[in-house]
């Protein structure tokens, strides 16, 4: 059962990616983003990481998604067709990423992994005491960087894209 | 850990993600499927990651703790680069990756 399931995600994610990196319409190509990342909590649900799983759908599904769509919609009028790379730079850009797919999956598999047969389900508080904890292994004080990181990027977006229209406006009506 | 899925056919899934995402950042010539591109390599990276720690050290969270943050950091980096581009087109009306010259306008 959880086969079936597995390679149904599987084939989702693949399918979508490529229809996501060729499709010549912009807003598809998001809305083919959108199901690889659900198709990606599938696979983390399957995994038993539930609580991994509602971050990957509320912060990416819910919220980069609904980022890109109002950048998109700001920027494009909805039916313009995306400009396409030459078919030889296409080619030979396959080409390479085929190579360098080869080369990944020969290494992975002719490296033994030892593998620990579990079932082991970890809770939210586990994770959420690792997340403060100030002991030896905790992780305190990335917690605290990634938290001042947001704040700077939150000030910085909202500086970026304010643009310089209003200091100007204000200095011309000075 | 998933039953009757191996750590291989994992892996071999999370490589042709990331390499589909290698592949958009070089062909696309728009600023937003760039974006596009880089959320694909990033959540195969966080798959990755999820996957180790479940397969091959199943009594820690390290992997999982490390996935939380690069979730974290996409975001800002998504939220950064969305203003850029929105900047970008008030100033020169396009956002193609060949119509951006320079740096400092």
């Amino acid at each position: 059962m959880e086969r079936i399931v597995f390679y149904i995600l599987a084939l989702i994610i693949i399918i979508f990616a490529f229809a996501s990196v060729t499709s010549r319409k912009m807003l598809r190509s998001v809305i083919y983003l959108l199901f690889v990342l659900s198709g990606i909590a599938g696979v983390y649900f399957l995994i038993d990481f539930n609580f991994l799983a509602a971050i990957q759908l509320t912060i990416y599904a819910g919220g980069i998604i609904v980022l890109i769509i109002f950048s998109v919609l700001l920027v494009h009028h909805i039916e313009m067709r995306l400009e396409i790379a030459k078919t030889t730079r296409k080619i030979t850009t396959g080409i390479a990423c085929l190579l360098g797919l080869g080369v990944f999956l020969f290494t992975i598999y002719s490296h033994k992994f030892n593998v620990v047969e579990n079932s082991l389900t970890t809770n939210v508080d586990e994770i959420g005491t690792l997340l403060l904890s100030y002991k030896a292994g905790g992780f305190i004080l990335p917690f605290e960087v990634i938290s001042v990181l947001l704040l700077a990027a939150m000030i910085g977006a909202i500086i970026i894209a304010k643009g310089n229209r209003l200091s100007e406006n204000k200095a011309q009506t000075k | 850990m998933i039953a009757g899925i191996t750590i291989y056919e994992l892996f071999t899934v999370t490589s042709i993600l990331f390499f589909i995402g290698v592949y958009g950042f070089i062909t696309r010539k728009n600023l937003i499927s760039v974006l596009i591109s880089v959320e694909l390599i990033l959540n195969a990276s966080v798959i990755n990651f999820v996957v180790i720690n479940k397969y091959l050290y199943p009594d820690i969270l390290q992997g999982v703790l490390f996935s939380i943050f690069i979730i974290a950091v996409a975001a800002a980096e998504t939220a950064l680069a969305v203003s850029i581009i929105i900047n970008l087109y008030r100033q020169i009306n396009s956002v193609e990756v060949k119509d951006i010259e320079t740096m400092k306008y």
